[in-house]
């Protein structure tokens, strides 16, 4: 027997003046390999035209889809509805700017973050058409492309502590980004210019170490070592830092 | 009505439309792209393979250079191809992987000493010199001399447009994410903006721009099977339909992969049956042997596919909720290879299927996965018919694909046309100056408006929007997909045109406040219906077969009537397009000859009948 599923999703226009926050009550059969994807799709198709989400590549690449289901930020296109009960709250991420119901502006945020964390390759070199490129070692690209893997989903900001109660703190996602240029040698930025970045209550020192970050990423990014790795290092430089003043 | 002006306005953030920006920013033009979603979220993240490159590093890419690169891609096109753009493309393919390293790409890299790798199911061992430590190294594709695909891990995409993007925060590019361009603000000679709608707020917006590109990604969605992301819906195309002056070149050239998943058509790698996979019915029999003894499951692509799509239909396919499929079987392979060479098949059937294919079969089908056509440029990627609108990446016909587009060459395409294209716009934008009509741009924002409005009141009918889409999208896949024929094309064209009529009645259910997700779909299901229409009409009108264009009924490739590119345009108030042809190539280099591979029945151009 197919269950039927019974799907708890917050409601809310802001667009609309007649709109107000509530959640609203769907129906649902439930077919073979259901995904979130194809539930909510198909409320949306059969039940209510209005209803807002966001997917885009419905496959967890994207990192267009997380929202909080059944109290917990994940992504919903990765998640099977047998995994869940029948009863499936569907929340929009928290921190993030609600654009209406289960949809919130990640693009702003993520922006920024990026503008701030300075997410590009700082060098004084020059790019030459003609030569061949600079050697790098597999080892070294395999590495940097294991913290690259981040899709920006926002699920660990919205399960930080932190990043709850303070808009301005980076988030794991912001550190891990550090993390990936620290260790990439095309990248002249030394320790102090990271410092500069990360080494403030906004970045490193406001983490309290809980964790829901690791927990909830979807990419199963080693967020955890990163942080441990960053606060050691930033601890290091912050002593230099205050040496070099002493003397 | 707030109204924004601009030197360069991209109509699309993914890897082709962010290169561009990149290009004329650097050049000191302002710069605006819009976005459906946020860039990094745009399809080109989804590529797992790798990009095209002749840098001939690796050992079994030895030997490699742009011109084995070049007789690639001219055989995989078919000869449909421009092939001055093909040349380009493979010269400046090395030096924009390069450029991708500078930037931040952690590409692979060789790495010296033996290895194993694995080909039709059997093991052989490579040795990498020792002097090639640390240059960027490439993987194995289908329809390639040598190894020539450069990647990073199984993320080739995601890295590949984290890094352009990073590129483009660097230079402070602006980005309107959530953005979404619903018109082209032209005269019917030059092109000088768009309007966009936004999807946060519903509110509409006026750019204005010297230079406007098209750069929307493919079309995949109007077929119901497809691999592609859920926003590629052919926005480009229907905006250049919509001038009836920028023709849609070759339409009717849609790719199909053997295996995406069901339901959700994510696409498990050809790996599966490269490494001994095979193909089981609803019997759970091997039935690719019948039809193709020699080489089975591990025929072309597009062959494949048709096999599969033809077993289906004599009844063999499973019945599921969601259409009927076929088996993949990899279950032989045994868990260590599967957990190891096809850890990410391994992921995504466990994932999305909650199917665990150590000891489950995984359904599959061929599915839609890549549009050939799209906006006609010339080289410099100017549009035809409208000065000051150019395009790029999968939104355009540039056309170094022609009929079939091989694996690691659409990467490769975003990058060297943009860079490309985005170096020609530079140098048309030095000294241009433009003038933005008022009039022409307020009957514009007024027609859009007045589209809106009476969506929301229902003036026009009560057609449901979602189900005009769904009745277009299974008319295309029944009639107009791998398999083609007159008789079910023809259909295909009258029904499509039925359906246009219901999309030109479509009215709203909901209010249409805000950024509804309903208004989104009705405002562009008239032209989805155009393009549908253009891609059915002009399959029906080739009378061959080359590429993945296989007509049953005429199934020799024909040189002599049809080495030519399709141009289609629609008329205000037509319910067909109107179809002109031009040579596929103005320039030769390599006549027109077998491909080595599929069939090889041609009707060469002065008549002459070659092969079978
Ligand atoms: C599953 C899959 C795997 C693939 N793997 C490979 C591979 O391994 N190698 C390879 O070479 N190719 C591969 N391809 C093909 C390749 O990924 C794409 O062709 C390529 O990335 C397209 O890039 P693009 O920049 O043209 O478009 P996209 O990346 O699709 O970007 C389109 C952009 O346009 C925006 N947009 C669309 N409409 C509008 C509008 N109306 N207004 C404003 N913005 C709009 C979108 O938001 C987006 O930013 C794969 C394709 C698929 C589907
Ligand atoms: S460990 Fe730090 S970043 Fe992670 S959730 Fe806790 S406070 Fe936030
Ligand atoms: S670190 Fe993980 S959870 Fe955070 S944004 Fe990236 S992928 Fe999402
Ligand atoms: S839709 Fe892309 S990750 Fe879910």
């Amino acid at each position: 027997m197919a269950r039927r599923l019974t799907f708890h999703i917050f409601r809310y226009n802001p667009q609309d003046p007649a709109s107000s926050p509530h959640t609203d009550l769907f129906r649902l059969e439930e077919t073979d390999s259901m995904t979130l994807f194809i539930a909510l799709s198909r409320i949306r198709e059969e039940q209510d035209p209005s209803l807002q989400f966001d997917f885009c590549c419905r496959a967890g690449i994207c990192g267009s889809c997380a929202m909080v289901i059944n109290g917990r930020p994940g992504l919903a296109c990765k998640t099977l509805t047998k995994d869940l009960p029948e009863d499936i709250t569907l929340m929009p991420l928290p921190v993030f700017k609600l654009i209406g119901d289960l949809s919130v502006d990640t693009g702003t945020w993520f922006r920024a973050m990026n503008e701030r964390v300075g997410s590009w390759i700082h060098t004084s070199k020059s790019f030459d058409p003609n030569g061949e490129e600079e050697r790098m070692d597999n080892a070294v690209a395999e590495e940097i492309y294991e913290l690259e893997r981040c899709v920006e989903c926002g699920c660990c900001v919205a399960a930080c502590g932190t990043a709850n109660m303070r808009a301005d703190f980076m988030g794991a996602v912001a550190l891990n980004r550090i993390a990936r240029f620290m260790l990439d040698p095309r990248d002249q930025r030394g320790d102090k210019e990271y410092f500069d970045v990360i080494g403030t209550d906004e970045g490193i020192f406001g983490c309290m170490g809980l964790l829901g970050c690791e927990d909830v990423c979807p990419k199963n990014l080693p967020l955890q070592d990163q942080l441990g790795i960053l606060r050691r290092k930033m601890g290091w430089t912050a002593v230099k830092k205050l040496f070099r003043f002493v003397k | 009505m707030e109204t924004i002006l601009t030197d360069l306005l991209c109509i699309g953030a993914g890897l082709a439309g962010e290169r561009v920006a990149v290009e004329v920013a650097s050049n000191g033009f302002s710069t605006i792209c819009l976005s459906i979603v946020p860039p990094r979220r745009s399809h080109s993240s989804a590529a797992q393979g790798g990009m095209q490159a002749a840098l001939g590093h690796c050992t079994m890419g030895a030997g490699d250079c742009p011109d084995v690169h070049f007789l690639d891609t001219v055989r995989g096109s078919d000869w449909g191809c421009d092939q001055e753009v093909a040349r380009m493309f493979v010269d400046t393919a090395p030096i924009a992987v390069r450029e991708m390293a500078f930037w931040g790409i952690p590409w692979n890299r060789v790495v010296p000493g033996k290895s194993s790798y694995f080909k039709g199911g059997q093991k052989y061992e490579k040795v990498e010199p020792g002097e090639r430590k640390g240059l960027i190294t490439a993987r194995d594709f289908g329809g390639t001399a040598k190894w020539r695909t450069c990647y990073t891990s199984d993320g080739t995409g995601h890295t590949l447009l984290y890094t352009m993007d990073n590129k483009v925060v660097e230079l402070g590019v602006t980005v309107h994410d959530r953005f979404e361009a619903i018109a082209l603000i032209h005269d019917g000679e030059t092109c000088t903006g768009a309007v966009a709608r936004c999807l946060k707020t519903g509110q509409l917006r006026v750019y204005l721009a010297k230079a406007t590109l098209i750069a929307t990604g493919g079309y995949g969605r109007i077929y119901r099977e497809t691999t592609n992301a859920v926003i590629n819906d052919g926005s480009g195309a229907i905006l250049a339909l919509d001038t009836e002056v920028v023709p849609i070149g070759n339409p009717e050239a849609v790719q199909f992969h053997p295996t995406g998943i069901v339901p959700t058509n994510i696409l498990v790698t050809e790996g599966c049956r490269g490494d001994g996979g095979t193909l089981l019915d609803v019997n759970q029999e091997r039935f690719m042997p019948q039809y193709e003894p020699q080489k089975a499951e591990l025929a072309s692509r597009d062959v494949v596919s048709r096999w599969m799509t033809h077993h289906i239909r004599q009844g063999f396919g499973i019945k599921s909720p969601y259409g009927d499929h076929l088996w993949l079987d990899i279950r032989h392979l045994g868990a260590q290879h599967i957990k190891t060479k096809l850890r990410e098949v391994d992921e995504i059937c466990n994932n999305f299927l909650g199917v665990d294919p150590v000891t489950q079969l995984i359904p599959v089908r061929p599915a839609q996965h890549y549009s050939m056509g799209g906006v006609r440029t010339n080289k410099d990627g100017a549009a035809y018919g409208l000065k000051g609108l150019f395009a790029a990446g999968e939104a355009a016909c540039w056309d170094m694909h022609g009929f079939n587009r091989l694996g690691g060459n659409s990467l490769a395409e975003t990058i060297v046309a943009g860079k490309i294209v985005g170096e020609r716009i530079a140098e048309f934008l030095k000294g241009y100056e433009t003038q933005f009509k008022t009039n022409t741009v307020r009957d514009r924002l007024a027609h859009e408006e007045d589209r809106i409005q009476r969506l929301r009141a229902r003036s026009a009918g009560k057609e449901n929007a979602f189900q005009v889409r769904d009745a277009m999208q299974i008319e295309l896949m029944e009639h107009v997909g791998i398999f083609r024929n007159g008789t079910d094309l023809q259909k295909a064209v009258d029904t499509l045109q039925e359906i246009y009529a219901r999309a030109q009645r479509v009215g709203l259910r909901s209010n249409g406040i805000g950024a509804n997700p309903e208004l989104g779909l009705a405002l562009k299901i008239e032209g989805m219906l155009q393009l549908a229409i253009c891609v059915a009409y002009a399959a029906l009108q080739r009378t061959e077969s080359r590429g993945c264009h296989a007509r049953e009924d005429f199934p020799a490739r024909n040189d002599r009537d049809w080495l030519t590119r399709t141009l289609a345009t629609w008329q205000k108030g037509h319910d067909l397009p109107t179809l002109d042809y031009e040579p596929a190539s103005k320039v030769l280099d390599l006549a027109p000859g077998e491909r080595g591979y599929g069939v090889c029945k041609i009707i060469s151009c002065d008549g002459e009948i070659i092969g079978d």
